[in-house]
């Protein structure tokens, strides 16, 4: 009785789970699978995976023959990457600095970050395009950064320093008595240790921001400046019934997420601590 | 090496005093144990004397330098913490050479060093090895290695011993008294343990809610307690402890057959008189006489402990040895000789009997 009663609520949450990620997996498998289709396959049997003659690679060929896709994902990339590797920096290094050095002032900063986790950073999309058009930023992919920027270090900074938190004070206090200067304390000794947490962060920060349309959208206007979401979307208007290149532009923009989600996993599994201490 | 004096120390976090005027001198190359029960400051102490912890008011000097305001590494001290503290990603070797290289050291001297403290701590065959490949004993000598090669003034230990389990804990304390004598080092060690500072100690700092309660030679300590708390603090188990009343030079208390202190003098009113179980013996003659049932009796082989109860309602725990143990139940007489008898005033402060 008592081995029966966790199995079968081992049962019940397995089973909530999977519904859950079939309605998370399915419309892309329908993406993933329509998009080796050929169009009137597409329209006939959806539900159908592409077997025999209903296989076509028409809309990838169409994508990448497109002259601009490849700038697009250039863009995309571009974008993500900075502002990823930018996030982790700063986000890291404001971490420890507020954790670390307890100063008049670092409360209420950390209260002012909170804030930025809990509003949306859509609210500012007006204040964000006249500002950015003052500075000149505007069409340009260094707006892009500089937004993905500040919508991703509130979240960075919370998760990071929660988790210097968790690394043993002696480590930092031994390496101060053996005269370790403090950047290094930082660069050498915390950051290593935060590995799996900047992983996690990293997964965090580059979904959002690889699969943004709204900023895009409002701040580029010129196809040189686009990224691979605002790109499929201009596939849409252009081309409103080529349902193939949507497809399959839409099921390459999802592999770069994939790629990364699935070299940073192995770096989530932690463990790294251990033998630091005890 | 170098002496450290330690004058009028305070120290507090927001309204707490952690650390009371604290004066503290430690020759050259003296092994000075600080013990006390925890929160009672001694690791903040330490810290302070570190430079891990700013300190509020008073002075720090190693040897004839100022200290109060230089960082932990200017300080010329190296500490070895509880938990070890290696750096997780750096091998054995990496660990011992990692503060080195930002003292503008040059390589050979390095390396010659490394390879004396591995030697020292037979850490050779373990150098190219990460912390978490290494026993917990291994991982205390690599820390104690990281400490040597500093070549410090003062070596600091915070509860070194404490991680390990019962047997490694024996042999990493006699390799640690080995390592004073070899290096004749000044060394500051902290532990709540007893046995750590009664053996480790030239001097042992006993410490209580931020105040130094007494310092000494260990046996000192031990034969000569200068207060309750210390009293009650040093051996194991702990010094008996009853209630009694004086006047006119007479001590009563209930269960007291004989009490004869010599000449001693010692105030009219409330006295505890103290007296350690393995100073007791089951006799009817000697210069304290005490009546008590037993209440229960441990026997540990060699030696037993009887648990007993004075007539007053105060327990007391004697040591017996051989086989001959009372039953539980049984009215006992055990007597102690006078220069193994502790009186202590109201204050908890001890009264010094001529004779001691």
């Amino acid at each position: 009785m008592t081995a029966m009663r966790p199995r079968l609520a081992t049962l019940a949450i397995h089973s909530v789970l999977s519904a859950y990620t079939l309605v998370a997996i399915l419309p892309i498998l329908l993406v993933l699978m329509n998009s080796f289709k050929a169009r009137n396959a597409i329209f006939a049997a959806p539900l159908m995976p592409p077997l025999g003659t209903t296989f076509s690679l028409v809309g990838y060929a169409k994508v990448l023959s497109t002259a601009h896709a490849g700038t697009y994902f250039a863009n995309s990339m571009l974008v993500t990457l900075i502002s990823m590797f930018l996030v982790l920096l700063f986000g890291a290094m404001a971490a420890w600095a507020l954790t670390e050095y307890k100063v008049r002032g670092t409360t209420l900063l950390a209260i002012f970050l909170s804030i930025g986790i809990m509003v949306p950073i859509r609210l500012g999309s007006v204040a964000i395009l006249t500002m950015m058009r003052r500075l000149g930023l505007n069409d340009t992919l260094i707006a892009l950064i500089l937004v993905y920027v500040a919508q991703g270090l509130p979240m960075a900074i919370f998760i990071l320093s929660e988790f210097i938190q968790q690394i043993p004070r002696d480590l930092r206090d031994a390496a101060r008595c053996d005269g370790v200067p403090e950047t290094l304390i930082f660069f050498q000794v915390i950051a290593p240790l935060l590995r799996p947490a900047i992983a996690t962060v990293a997964v965090f920060t580059i979904v959002p921001i690889w699969n943004d349309l709204w900023f895009p959208l409002i701040l580029t206007s010129s196809e040189r400046t686009h990224t691979i979401t605002l790109g499929v979307q201009q596939f849409l208007g252009q081309y409103i019934t080529d349902w193939n290149a949507v497809l399959a532009a839409l099921s390459l923009a999802i592999l770069p997420v994939v790629v990364i989600y699935i070299l940073f996993s192995r770096q989530l599994i932690s463990g790294l601590t251990a033998g630091a201490v005890k | 090496m170098a002496t450290l004096k330690i004058e009028n120390l305070c120290k507090s976090y927001g309204t707490v005093d952690i650390l009371k005027n604290i004066d503290l001198d430690v020759a050259d190359g003296e092994f000075v144990v600080l013990v006390g029960p925890s929160g009672c400051g001694k690791s903040t102490l330490l810290r302070c004397i570190a430079g891990l912890e700013a300190i509020d008011a008073g002075n720090l000097h190693i040897g004839s330098r100022r200290v109060n305001d230089l960082a932990p590494a200017q300080r010329k001290i190296a500490m070895v913490f509880q938990s070890y503290a290696l750096y997780p990603h750096r091998n054995v070797h990496d660990n011992m050479t990692f503060g080195l290289r930002f003292s503008g050291m040059d390589k050979a001297e390095m390396e010659r060093r490394v390879a004396a403290a591995a030697k020292m701590l037979q850490l050779e065959p373990l150098l190219a090895r990460r912390p978490r490949d290494l026993s917990g004993g291994q991982r205390q000598r690599v820390a104690i290695g990281r400490a040597i090669v500093r070549e410090p003034d003062i070596f600091l230990f915070d509860e070194p011993l404490s991680n390990l389990d019962a047997a490694l804990r024996v042999s990493t304390r006699i390799e640690i008294a080995k390592l004073h004598r070899l290096l004749s080092a000044t060394m500051i060690y902290v532990t709540h343990d007893q046995t750590e500072a009664m053996t480790l100690a030239d001097r042992i700092v006993v410490m209580n809610s931020g105040r130094i309660e007494q310092e000494g030679a260990p046996l000192d300590l031990y034969y000569r307690p200068a207060n309750l708390f210390v009293a009650r603090f040093i051996g194991s188990p702990a010094m008996n402890l009853f209630e009694a009343s004086s006047g006119q030079g007479v001590v009563r208390a209930d269960g007291i057959r004989k009490i004869d202190l010599g000449t001693a003098a010692f105030p009219d009113g409330r006295l505890t008189i103290g007296v350690r179980p393995e100073h007791f013996r089951l006799a009817d003659t000697g210069d304290l006489v005490l009546e008590a049932g037993v209440d229960l009796i441990e026997r540990l082989g060699e030696i037993s402990y009887a648990h007993l109860r004075m007539p007053g309602g105060a327990p007391l725990i004697v040591e017996l040895r051989g086989r001959m143990v009372p039953a539980r139940g049984e009215k006992i007489v055990i007597a102690a000789d006078r220069r193994d008898v502790h009186l202590f005033d109201a204050t908890g402060a001890g009264i010094a009997l001529a004779f001691a």
